[in-house]
């Protein structure tokens, strides 16, 4: 027999922990759950996107207007897609059910407008200019002038400068925002909470004194926060791998490579965040031997973030440079749910994420030893709750 | 029958069984192919392999759990550890594993400190049961021979083999949380045994048993004693620990109050013997110094006597009242002497 060393007990730790959360119903449903929500989400986003474009059906002289009516159109701030169709009856069945929502039929200076119930007022203003200039070219052709006098006025329009021109990316970043936080806060929680649940487990059916009987308290909580933490990335990756398949394959996304960035980085933030939680929550959880207790230890730990996460995603989303969610964004505590959100919607300065960060993994290192030394003390003791400061203070046995 | 019972008949079948077994363990160790580490293939003396309890002293705030608790566990011994609820036996299994510490006093295995290293070889079955509920027996069983320094493939050949021999290989794909407590009990062995360990250290592993599996039960540490394993373990089964053990402690308040074998201990306790003559009046020993009448029904009595009264003294007096039909020396069983103890610290 051989004294297995400190990197083989910690893997095995791991391992166990990774394949019992692996194979738990809870695992599957709530990833389930999760790719569900994000395709919904998906799925309403692109509705609501070409909701907004206007299908016209062009038929006989009128098809020549295409490309004209469509600049015409953006240019008033309206999407149009253009299709030909073959007649008359064609077409008005096409806008019976629905698959056009105006029809333009006959000659290009006279043209018949059918629309089921009301026109598009756009529409009709571009198609009014595109006629009108029609008809002027008619003119000017009668008269023997070139119609070329016309592109003279063509060219002369206001242009507005806007003092904040509106990204048309923006609504994209913000759906990024929110989804990468959504998932990243549930997922660190939901994980984090499942190291205490963890810790009281082995406390509570005692398997603790024969597995400390073996093993040092350190590995023990090293191992099975790696292995959950895996289990969670994990999850994580399977999320952000379906997502980005379902936002391309619906044509919601086209920004890939920002979503594919901001995907990577969110796994780091992940592993940063759940570091920073789980030995916090095994401490807490260390404290009681009972699964009904665990709650109103770990609460204390969870409701924070949860706070700082429903306030802070709120006001970067409404109003992005405020200072609040700044602030806030550089807490170690809230850091991985908002800085990640304040990347995709490119409010975060770099100096801003190197800090958030190193204060993260500061905190890191201060919690796995705060945390490591109230587990060690805890853990072995069954019965009543252990109180905090008897945790922190004696070293019992160690 | 007339004259001193013979223990020493059961003694000689009792160490006859030993070696016997000590062949049997020989062969299972070779079955299932396992590297097996026997202490005395080591080429260390058989002396050495010593459990040694040193003076062990712990305290909770005012309360004193042990005090100078000392006793030491033979290569080869069974050693029965008794007590009454609180008295420091499982305080002291927990120091011996190291989930406890000591506030003075060492533990020592082969005469060297115990530490993490050496730990690792004993098999250990705390009181409380521990197993996680919602694992497969086999996959628990594997995992902690794994933890234990075994490799995979060792691990799963001695988790089959345990689970076969302590008649639960038909659960091993069941989770822990859905076996009887009786087949919990048997995994739980098997948890303390997986290792191949050095030591056995078990905190009432018979409590909860049924007949079948106290037998089992008692047939593995036999056979694990017999091959050169020190086991200790608790129990307030007095006649199984007579039955089984080499060498008893018996603790009370922290301290070990007697520890010897349990032969050794039953004749340093007070002689008895029990009488049979009808014709005997009540009263018939009154007369007779250093002699007391512990129990009386239908002419037979059960007497104790002092150190140094001749029994013959006795029997005269009774043969006065008219026939003695029995005159039987008795040693008090582990149970009376036990009581005896439980009752002085009542006194005190």
């Amino acid at each position: 027999m051989t004294m297995p060393g400190t990197a083989r007990t910690i893997q095995l730790v791991a391992r166990r922990e990774l394949a019992t959360r692996v194979r738990s119903k809870s695992f599957l449903i709530s990833t389930v759950l999760i790719v569900v929500l994000i395709a919904v989400y998906v799925l309403l986003f692109s509705i609501m996107g070409r909701s907004s474009s206007v299908k016209v059906g062009l038929s006989g002289q009128s098809t020549g207007i295409a490309t004209q009516l469509r600049t015409a159109t953006s240019a008033l701030g309206k999407q149009v897609e253009t299709s030909s169709v073959g007649d008359q009856t064609e077409g008005e069945q096409q806008l019976l059910s629905g698959k056009l929502d105006v029809l333009v039929l006959g000659a290009l200076d006279a043209p018949t407008v059918v629309v089921k119930s009301t026109m598009d007022p756009t529409v009709l203003a571009a198609l009014n200019s595109l006629v009108r200039q029609q008809a002027i070219q008619g003119v000017l052709a009668q008269n023997g002038l070139k119609p070329t006098v016309l592109d003279a006025a063509e060219n002369v329009s206001v242009r507005p400068k806007a003092l904040q021109p509106e990204d048309p990316e923006q609504g994209q970043r913000t759906a990024l925002a929110y989804i990468v936080g959504f998932v990243l806060f549930f997922s660190i929680q939901t994980f984090g909470v499942s190291v205490a649940q963890g810790v009281v487990e082995e406390k509570s059916s005692r398997v603790v004194e024969i597995l400390l009987a073996t093993i040092r308290p350190w590995q023990l909580l090293v191992g099975k926060v790696i292995g959950i933490g895996v289990a969670g990335l994990l999850q994580v990756v399977v999320i952000a791998v379906v997502g980005l398949g379902l936002a391309r394959s619906s044509g919601a996304l086209t920004l890939p490579d920002f979503a594919v960035g901001s995907i990577f980085s969110a796994l780091g933030w992940y592993l940063l965040g759940f570091f920073l939680f789980a030995t916090l929550l095994a401490a807490a959880g260390s404290l009681v031997s009972r699964q009904e207790e665990l709650q109103s230890v770990i609460t204390p730990v969870t409701l924070l973030p949860v706070l700082g996460f429903v306030i802070g995603l709120n006001l970067m989303v409404s109003e992005p440079n405020n200072v609040t969610s700044t602030v806030l964004s550089l807490i170690p505590l809230f850091t991985p749910t908002l800085m990640p959100g304040r990347i995709a919607l490119g409010i975060a300065p770099t100096w801003q994420v190197v800090l958030g960060v190193l204060l993260m993994l500061a905190a890191i290192a201060l919690f796995s030893w705060l945390g490591g030394r109230i587990y060690a003390n805890a853990v072995l003791r069954t019965g009543a709750r252990v109180r905090l400061r008897d945790a922190l203070r004696c070293a019992e046995g160690r | 029958m007339v004259g001193e019972l013979a223990p020493c008949g059961r003694c000689g079948y009792l160490g006859l069984l030993m070696t016997n077994l000590g062949h049997a363990v020989i062969m299972t160790t070779a079955d299932i192919g396992m590297d097996v580490v026997e202490p005395r293939r080591e080429g260390s003396p058989l002396a050495e392999e010593v459990l040694e309890i040193d003076r062990v002293s712990k305290r909770y705030g005012d309360v004193v759990a042990l005090s100078d608790m000392a006793f030491d566990v033979r290569a080869g011994e069974l050693f029965g550890f008794v007590g009454s609820n609180g008295a420091g036996k499982t305080t002291t299994m927990r120091i011996v594993l190291g989930v406890l510490a000591a506030d003075s006093g060492e533990v020592r295995w082969s005469g060297r400190p115990i530490n993490l290293r050496s730990r690792r070889q004993i098999g250990y079955m705390p009181e409380e049961r521990g197993l996680y509920p919602k694992m497969k027996a086999f996959d628990q069983l594997v995992y902690l021979g794994e933890l234990h320094g075994l490799s995979t493939a060792d691990a799963r050949r001695s988790a089959s083999y345990w689970l076969e021999r302590l008649g639960v290989a038909a659960r091993r794909d069941e989770e822990v949380q859905k076996l009887s407590l009786g087949n919990q009990q048997r995994v739980q062995l098997a948890a303390a045994l997986v290792h191949q360990p050095r030591v056995l250290v078990l905190d009432e592993p018979f409590s909860g048993l049924d007949p079948v599996a106290v037998d089992v039960m008692s047939e593995v540490l036999r056979e694990r004693a017999a091959a050169g394993v020190p086991v200790v373990f608790s129990s307030h089964q007095l006649d199984l620990v007579e039955r089984l053990c080499s060498r008893v402690g018996i603790v009370r308040s922290g301290r070990m109050v007697a520890c010897d074998e349990v032969d050794r201990l039953r004749a340093a306790g007070p002689v008895r013997l029990a009488v049979n003559a009808p014709q005997a009046g009540p009263g018939w020993t009154a007369g007779l110094l250093g002699v007391r009448e512990l129990d009386a029904t239908d002419g037979r009595t059960v007497l104790e006597i002092d150190d140094g009264v001749d029994d013959q003294m006795v029997l005269a007096a009774a043969l006065a009242t008219g026939p003695v039909r029995e005159f039987t020396r008795q040693r008090p069983s582990l149970a009376e002497l036990f009581r005896n103890v439980v009752s002085e610290e009542k006194k005190s």
